[in-house]
């Protein structure tokens, strides 16, 4: 902007250099200015409601500053709370790994129309609401849903297995949700490997396996890592699959904020819970920027 | 056909028979509990049955003869357009304003335009309703639309920061030299262009508020139930095949917008 504000109005000297000066400042005010009412926005339902929890964190019942509600944490249910939440993201984030991985490769790998069909395939979940998928996962599992029955008409099992309103369905709900924003990343940086580099890999003696090992899979670990990181904070404060198909009994992080609110009415616990879980969230993605730029910076 | 190779390194369609098998298994995983509810929501009998024995139209008349219902569709209607409109908006604003400025403090206000992608969504549904009850918003349309105009705006954002990524910035200072006002060079010369990511951007945005569950279910109540808050106490207290009606429609409002999109971007590639 500047440059061409210089090139393109001719006589120099003081007085001009003045105006552009000026024109400057005013243009790159105008171009912050744009920001302006998305940044009051953010900072109104975003910033003032979090920050307000965590000073409501601070306080206990009585009113008094105290480390009560952090203290309560110790507790034997909220360290199960913890433990199933964390339990539940690290299998549903390396599930989405194992079958993401295959996925983004083969639409990777492959010609226009079969990368096509793949990619609408993971789109068509990615876009439906995730209150759709979570009842057709119900509907599926469910004691006389549809699996259990075709196991039982083709005489595999006598009673119906139960497969949802339990850890299992809650699982595999998540990994449904979640498995698009592992593919999604994976791909992107699939496309960017320079597929002359395997060629050179195998003419120097790599086998298929050594080349992808060694020179293909490296440059996807950008991918994989943001894939990773995201669905893992994802999971660390998903709601809505874990209360349908967990059936009360898999509790998660999130579910015991908002009974702390609903149920209890007790702000300050759901305020400390709320504080951990954001700073477990940023722990996670500068654990994954890390990764990124230690990843960055061997190419 | 299994013979031939299929990469560089002479792998040969045979020899990676496992990763089509993989791959499919996992296509299937994705596909089928998305479209299995269109079918079963035809069902004719009390329960859901899949294939259905008798076909009616049973529950679509349910649906769309409560009153209930209809209102709640209606309520999420009236909170993802304005949304959408007012976070396209202020996000296409906010994207110009940091592509014309790269230094350290577009870089920061960049990081804090993604926190609502960030900030997990429970906590701020929480905050939001603990505000709103100060403020008295809670359980209003204006409300609602104001906390998920917030949670689009980094999907317009990142829409739209791709397609300026893309934009020759000289057309627009072309324009510039040529008399056009900061705003008319971008109205007539910017924004013409990155109209397919404005776009997507604003898809974003509808699909943010009119898929959004957390937040509604904190803040929207009563006369203003989004039809995501009245679908969520549904399939948690009771297996309603009502609920299957409505998923079929909203599964099949997607996939012709992907088919939309399929063609749009067609015509665009075309284009160029």
């Amino acid at each position: 902007m500047t440059d061409f504000a210089m090139s393109s109005s001719g006589s120099p000297g003081t007085l001009n250099a003045g105006i552009l000066r000026r024109r400057e400042v005013l243009e790159r005010f105008s171009a912050t200015a744009l920001t302006f009412p998305g940044l009051i926005l953010i900072l109104l339902v975003l910033l003032v409601p979090v920050l307000w929890l965590f000073w409501l964190s601070a306080f206990d019942g009585a009113g008094d500053l105290s480390w009560a509600n952090y203290e309560r944490m110790g507790k034997s249910i909220y360290v199960r709370t913890f433990t199933t939440t964390f339990r539940i993201a690290i299998i549903v984030t390396v599930c989405c790994a194992f079958l993401g991985y295959p996925v983004a490769y083969l639409m990777s790998q492959s010609g226009r129309r079969l990368s096509l069909v793949i990619l609408l395939s993971v789109l068509l979940p990615f876009w439906t609401s995730v209150l759709v998928r979570t009842y057709a996962w119900l509907v599926l599992l469910q004691r006389t849903g549809l699996i259990n029955g075709w196991l039982q008409d083709l005489g595999l099992i006598d009673t119906p297995l139960a497969l949802v309103h339990n850890e299992l369905g809650t699982i595999i709900g998540m990994i449904h949700v979640m498995l698009p924003f592992m593919i999604l990343p994976l791909y992107a940086s699939m496309k960017a490997v320079d597929p002359s580099l395997m060629l050179a890999a195998s003419n120097c003696g790599a086998t298929p396996a050594q080349a992808f090992r060694q020179v293909f899979f490296p440059q996807t670990i950008t991918g994989l890592s943001s894939g990773a990181g995201l669905i893992f904070v994802l999971c660390l404060g998903f709601f809505v699959t874990p209360v349908l198909l967990g059936g009360g009994r898999t509790y998660m992080w999130a579910m015991q904020i908002a009974d702390n609110i609903s149920l209890y009415g007790n702000w300050g616990a759901a305020s400390a819970l709320g504080v951990v879980l954001v700073v477990a969230t940023a722990l996670v993605l500068l654990a994954v920027q890390f990764v990124l730029r230690r990843a960055g910076g061997t190419k | 056909m299994l013979s031939e190779p299929v990469t560089r390194t002479q792998i040969t369609r045979g020899q990676r028979l496992w990763l089509y098998i993989v791959v499919g298994l996992v296509m299937i995983f994705l596909v089928v509990p998305c479209l299995l509810v269109v079918p079963m929501s035809f069902s004719a009998g009390e329960y859901l049955e899949f294939p259905p024995k008798e076909l009616s139209l049973r529950w679509y008349r349910a649906f769309l003869g409560s009153q209930e219902w209809l209102n709640a569709l209606w309520v999420s209607v009236r909170v993802a357009v304005p949304t959408m409109i007012i976070a396209t908006i202020v996000g296409t604003a906010a994207a110009w304003g940091l592509h014309r400025r790269t230094d350290i403090f577009a870089t920061g206000v960049r990081g804090i335009f993604i926190l609502p992608m960030l900030v997990p969504l429970i906590l701020i549904a929480v905050g939001v309703f603990f505000v709103y009850a100060k403020v008295g918003l809670n359980g209003t349309i204006g409300g609602l639309i104001l906390a998920h105009t917030m949670l689009a705006l980094p999907f317009v954002l990142i829409a739209v920061g791709n397609g300026l990524a893309s934009f020759d910035m000289a057309l627009h200072e072309a324009s510039r030299s040529l008399g056009a006002t900061e705003l008319r060079a971008f109205l007539s010369v910017t924004l013409p262009q990155i109209r397919i990511s404005v776009m997507s951007g604003a898809v974003f945005a509808f699909v943010t508020s009119f898929d959004e569950v957390v937040v509604a279910l904190f803040v929207s109540s009563g006369e203003n139930e989004t039809l995501t808050r009245r679908m969520f106490a549904n399939i948690r207290d009771q297996v309603d095949p009502t609920v299957a009606a409505i998923s079929s429609l909203l599964v099949g409002m997607v996939i012709v917008g992907m088919i939309v999109f399929l063609f749009v971007g067609r015509d665009e590639t075309q284009e160029h």
